[in-house]
């Protein structure tokens, strides 16, 4: 009997005094067959595996997906040539496995019936809903021309689209987490250092001595190598500044952690640039070598004291000081983190300005244990005609509201051009839109503009994997394979080792969905682009790629990842001459580029809102389960965190007389009230004047079964938004809410 | 051979990886865990302390758990890993009242479950789940009667506490602090 | 502030937020075995001491309950297991650490002996319920004549009648060892600090004694015996009210743990249902009827009675409950 591998093991009894060997029963332990145990773990020496690259989030870890006797996906783990995992996956690649068997995935295409607005719709074949697209599409490329279909992507099925769009004609797209997310931080270390940092981004956190963190919650969001790296860091015993109105997991392992009034951490930046400067803490021989503009930066801060960033900040001066020398002790050890969700406030490409501008006071850029210089793989595409030239683009209509600085498509101006009336106001208006793994409802600030938006468009195709908000406002939804049951493009990762990673169906696509590169290549046949689709399968345009930097699927399918030999150093030696791909080729401290398009050359404090009585600043985040509102429905993610609840200082729920677990609903400052109840967390971890919410729930959708209603949408109280000037960035923490005790729908459902 | 784990509250994040990764490795059913993170807050504002733990069975030396088990479908393996036989247990939950640390749970399929230190992992020379996906590193498993394991070295060189040392159950998760 | 809390969305069924393994089949078990420790005590040693005239009601009529609450008492624990076809299991060991486990060897072996006593008062049983005009004599009847229509049936019965003092002997060792067992079942559970008593073993054997004695005091028709017992139950109630006072001293100068176990009755979710119910209603009011009845006043033996029964059964289930929501707690 297989039963009796435990009987193998002895039988102990460490009882009062007993002790001793007691053999239990051994003649008794029979047990019919199909009473036996028929959950057993999984043994990995015989179990199948495959290379996989992670799509929760967009860290795009590689591992290894194994599977169970009966051909079962059951476990991923992480690859042990990763770079960007180190073969540790976080709990969201680690829990991929659910999104993979979410009963409540997307199924078969299905078109809308009757009414835009009307959420019906019914289940057709492929064929039928590629047809109508392609009708709709080549019908809007006749009366508004090609570029009038518009892309928005997240995620490693957007390079298929982007690729589709361009052999159709169009440029336009965004990505709504650039603009929210890495647009405001890349302008402004492009403004100072000539180059952005991409993602992940070159901190060297392995290394460094302190590591400064202003709002960035690492270890609440996963990022993983990152996550790993800080880890290093404690216990290495660098020490760890953290600025947040919030006590947050990183907070309570940092050696400064500064609660600051929130808004406000351009004044502690100056201030600390204030401190450095004159008191002599800055790298001057780097400064002085690398650096353009010091002297106007030194006048400039002159009067940004820590005690006049008390008044701002609710620092203490003491402690900007003693901040400020912990990282000057450390030059050029340090880094200061520009975070990556970083449009706050709507002047964040200054705010990121001055983060960058520190980090050169420091002379951490390019320095072990500051920033190092990443390198990245090449890999050729596959050939294919020239794209057609589009008469206009993105680019058209955004210099048209005047974001020079932006670096990628916004999504704010793809969404005002295709509001009614938009051709008025831009030459251009887009018809269609293509909106690929991201739910714009959530992911967007003002749900009911981005409604309006939608409501006036001949297309909508969503592609995803679930019914998200999105979903609701299609005409065609095209239902994609999970991560897990498709090849996609190759991951090509900047790191500190140039490396390249393979992800390949670990299982046949479940029902009748299908991978995004064959959704493609389908409908450019079908629009007649089969000069751009010279393949059959995606494996070919793989074998290609990796045959052209010395390797091949089948290669890759055995390692998952190749790491290639580095050409480039990782940290500038000491003294060694470097252009900066800047007007003066320098670290432009003083922005010439910003200047010249009319925008500050050097970050200035501004006033931004403060709450109201009776209302309390928003804070948004993350918790380390799930990935925005992509995973709550996931069964695993969903089993560890199944709802949001909102973060109440102690002292504020006793005004009110809350308790922790009661049900209120949020209104913000514009009236807003949010759908659904949302839990209370009397906490001390969160100030008084702010409240803190995870982001990502709050579903509408009731085919999301496990996440329909469970805890608030953060995004519906997002109203208010500050656009950054520079690059258009939407800065979402200028809202308030307040609370309500009694349900404000109660009335309506009667 | 004595197994333990130690479990570095500096380094935790609480992630909760550990609490999945033994979910898929273990066929752990929805709903149900072997182990689970808990978050301790103390002070007052801006004056506070936090830590997270990774808990699990403790796996101890003095095991209530086996003595009260009426059929010995509980019982300690070598290393004293504590282990259930689902074919012997009955579902009387005797082991669950008996565990100060709730470690145990009814599986849905009526016999008791709980964390076997990944004893099938162990067994063929690897690390149990929770500590090869752990981001932070933060959990170390390994055999304290070799004084070169690391986590003997850990135990040495770190402070550390124990849960509910006065239930007198000799636990071996160790929470370095 | 303090804040203690699962963020990885632990909520186990039976087991958080607090241990609820053990629902009403545990206490109800136990209840059921202290009572028939009880009766089946009392029986063999009246009889044991020659008083089976005296003690008609304890001797003869009264144990005719014990193996009706053994087997219900076992129903109960089958119902309460998770894994109800594995039961057999809990007969192929015997595990001498685990009360749980020579408990139900306990059990097993009593439930036989416990049908044998009342299989040799057919008779007296037969006119107990006669003269009330219960229809169970019917059943007796019908029994007694199966017996007679065998003859090894009859051999047998005549085998146990010329041994009933052996049997008796076995019968009071094995009755101590079952209300031992129901008593110390709990405090053999050290991870839940209210359970974590010494003295927690013999203040259920001391209740389940009395629910026998205020059980056979009701029954009973003879008013010596009457008074008899109602004297027992006095004396029984002293000692509880004796032993829980104690109990309470051990644990709140116990561990923290054992203080916040003790804090559930002194103020905290089980203050009402313990004080009201379990030692007024339970213990105090039965005490003063029977006091009343032993200087003279007319009480009907049946309400004091009902009250101990009532009081006995309702602090198992509070001792259950409550103990289940004592742990340590660990910051």
């Amino acid at each position: 009997m297989s039963k009796n591998v435990n009987r193998r093991d002895f039988i102990k009894t460490s009882a009062m005094g007993t002790g001793g060997v007691l053999a239990a029963s051994s003649m008794f332990t029979w047990v019919p067959s199909f009473m036996e145990d028929s959950v057993a773990p999984l043994l990995e020496s015989n179990a199948e595996r495959t290379p996989t690259v992670c799509e929760v989030c967009f860290w795009n870890c590689a591992g290894w997906v194994y599977k169970d006797r009966d051909g079962n996906i059951q476990k991923i783990i992480g690859n042990e040539d990763d770079p960007n995992s180190n073969g540790r996956l976080c709990p969201r690649g680690t829990a991929g496995v659910g999104i993979y068997n979410d009963p409540d995935r997307l199924k078969k295409p299905m078109m809308r019936v009757g009414d835009p607005g009307k959420q019906e719709f019914k289940e057709v074949e492929w064929d039928e809903a590629f047809d109508y697209i392609v009708k709709k599409m080549n019908k809007i490329k006749a009366e508004h021309g090609p570029e009038a279909m518009a892309l928005m992507h997240h995620g490693t099925a957007g390079p298929h689209f982007k690729h589709l769009f361009k052999s159709f004609g169009s440029k336009s797209e965004a990505k709504p987490a650039v603009s929210q997310c890495l647009a405001t931080r890349e302008a402004g270390f492009i403004n100072t250092y000539g180059a952005g940092l991409s993602s992940p981004e070159p901190t060297d956190v392995k290394n460094t001595k302190c590591l400064v963190l202003i709002g960035n919650h690492i270890g609440e969001n996963m990022h993983n190598g990152y996550v790993q790296e800080v880890s290093h860091a404690i216990d290495r015993g660098a020490s760890i500044i953290t600025v947040d109105p919030r006590f947050s997991t990183v907070a309570s392992k940092s050696k400064h952690w500064l609660p600051i009034r929130p808004s406000t951490d351009i004044a502690l930046l100056l201030a600390w640039m204030h401190v450095i400067i004159y008191e002599d803490l800055y790298d001057k021989k780097y400064v002085e070598q690398y650096a353009y503009g010091f002297d106007e930066l030194k006048a400039h801060v002159a009067s940004y004291t820590p005690e006049w960033a008390y008044t701002k900040t609710d620092i203490k001066p003491e402690d900007i000081r003693k901040s400020a020398y912990e990282m000057a002790k450390a030059a050029p050890s340090v880094i200061i983190h520009p975070g990556r969700h970083t449009a706050w406030y709507g002047d964040d490409t200054q705010r990121m300005r001055s983060i960058a501008i520190l980090n050169a006071l420091l002379g951490s850029y390019g320095k072990k244990g500051g920033y190092y210089f990443a390198e990245k793989a090449k890999l050729p595409s596959y050939p294919h005609p020239e794209y057609p030239h589009p008469h206009w683009t993105w680019k058209d209509l955004t210099k048209k509201d005047g974001y020079k600085g932006a670096i990628a498509g916004v999504t704010n101006v793809i969404r005002e051009a295709s509001l009614p009336g938009a051709k008025e106001k831009y030459g251009h208006e887009y018809k269609g839109w293509f909106i690929v793994a991201t739910n714009l409802i959530q992911s967007v600030p003002d749900q009911e503009k981005t409604i309006k938006a939608l409501q006036n468009l001949d297309l909508v195709v969503v592609v995803d994997t679930m019914p998200m908000e999105i979903t609701g406002y299609a005409d065609v939804i095209l239902p994609e394979a999970t991560y897990l049951e498709r090849y996609d493009v190759a991951r090509v990762a900047q790191h500190r080792v140039p490396n390249i990673a393979l992800r390949m169906p670990a299982a046949e696509p479940k029902w009748d969905t299908k991978p995004a590169w064959w959704m493609c290549r389908e409908l450019g046949l079908k629009l007649g682009l089969e000069d751009y689709y010279k393949w059959e399968t995606y494996e070919e345009v793989l074998d290609w790629q990796f045959k052209k930097v010395g390797s091949s699927l089948d290669e890759m399918k055995q390692i998952g990842v190749k790491l290639f030999d580095k050409k480039k150093k990782l940290y500038l030696d000491d003294g060694e001459d470097y252009f900066f791909n800047t007007n003066t080729g320098k670290i432009e401290l003083y922005s010439t580029d910003l200047e010249a398009m009319g925008y500050d050359p050097m970050p200035k404090y501004t006033d931004h809102a403060q709450p109201e009585d009776g209302f309390y600043r928003l804070i948004y985040g993350r918790a380390p389960m799930h990935t925005f509102g992509r995973t709550i429905n996931s069964p695993n993610m969903n089993d560890l965190m199944d709802e949001n609840n909102i973060w109440i200082n102690p002292k504020i729920a006793k005004i009110w007389d809350f308790k922790s677990g009661q049900e209120i609903w949020l209104q913000n400052q514009d009236g807003v009230i949010s759908t659904f109840p949302i839990k209370i967390r009397v906490t001390e971890r969160i100030r008084h004047d702010s409240v803190f919410m995870v982001h990502g729930f709050g579903h509408k959708n009731k085919k999301l079964t496990r996440a329909y209603g469970k805890g608030a949408s953060d995004s519906e109280m997002i109203s208010s938004y500050k656009i950054d000037p520079v690059t258009g960035g939407t800065g979402m923490r200028g809202n308030f809410v307040t609370f309500l005790t009694e349900n404000p729908h109660k009335k309506e459902q009667v | 051979m004595r197994y333990a784990m130690a479990m570095d509250t500096k380094k935790c994040v609480g992630c909760a990886d550990c609490v999945v990764a033994c979910q898929t490795e273990n066929n752990v059913p929805e709903g149900y865990c072997r182990d689970w993170i808990v978050e301790n807050v103390d002070g007052t504002y801006p004056l506070l302390d936090l830590e997270i733990r990774s808990e699990r069975c403790n796996h101890c030396e003095d095991t209530p758990c086996v003595r009260t088990c009426p059929t010995g479908a509980s019982h300690v393996i070598e290393g004293g890993i504590v282990k259930v036989t689902h074919e012997e247990c009955i579902g009387c939950g005797a082991c669950i009242e008996s565990c100060p640390y709730d470690a145990r749970y009814f599986h849905p399929d009526g016999y008791v479950d709980k964390c076997t230190f990944c004893d099938h992992r162990v067994e063929a020379g690897d690390t149990t789940a929770c500590v090869s996906v752990c981001p932070t590193e933060a959990l170390t498993f390994g055999d304290l009667d070799d004084s070169e394991s690391p986590i003997t070295k850990l135990l040495k060189t770190r402070k550390w506490k124990v849960n509910a040392e006065e239930a007198g159950t000799k636990p071996q998760v160790y929470f370095l602090t | 502030m303090k804040e203690r809390l699962f963020t990885s969305g632990r909520d186990m069924l039976n087991i958080d937020p607090v241990v609820n393994a053990w629902h009403w089949e545990i206490p109800a078990y136990l209840f059921l075995g202290g009572l028939a420790a009880g009766l089946v005590f009392f029986a063999s040693f009246y009889y044991l001491r020659g008083k089976e005239d005296q003690m008609p009601t304890a001797v003869k009529i009264a144990p005719f309950i014990a193996p009706i609450a053994i087997v219900l008492g076992l129903i109960f624990l089958l119902l309460d297991l998770k894994h109800k076809l594995y039961f057999w299991q809990l007969y192929t060991t015997i595990r001498l650490d685990s009360p749980m486990s020579w408990g139900a060897w306990t059990l097993g072996v009593v439930m036989p002996l416990s049908v044998i006593w009342p299989l040799l008062y057919l008779d007296d049983l037969k006119k107990y319920f006669w003269n009330r005009n219960i229809v169970i004599y019917e059943i007796i009847d019908w029994l007694e004549k199966l017996i007679n229509d065998f003859d090894f049936t009859k051999t047998i019965m005549g085998w146990f009648k010329e041994n009933q003092k052996a049997i008796a002997w076995a019968n009071i060792i094995l009755s101590v060892i079952l209300g031992v067992y129901t008593g110390i079942l709990l405090s053999a559970f050290n991870a839940r600090p209210l359970w974590n008593t010494a003295i927690l073993g013999p203040l259920f054997l001391t209740s389940g004694i009395s629910t026998a004695a205020a059980t056979i005091m009701w029954m009973a028709y003879d008013h010596y015996e009457k008074v008899r017992f109602s004297r027992i139950d006095l004396w029984l109630i002293a000692v509880e009210l004796f032993l829980i006072t104690h109990m309470f001293m051990g644990l709140s100068s116990g561990t923290s743990a054992s203080m916040d176990a003790a804090a559930l009755f002194l103020g905290g979710p089980y203050t009402v249902v313990f004080w009201v119910g379990v030692v007024g209603m339970g213990l105090l009011f039965p005490a003063v009827l029977e006091s009343m009845e032993l200087l003279g006043y007319k009480v009907p033996i049946a309400i004091p009675a009902f009250f101990i029964i009532l009081g006995g059964a309702i602090f198992r289930f509070v001792m259950v409950d409550a103990g289940q929501f004592s742990k340590y707690f660990f910051q």
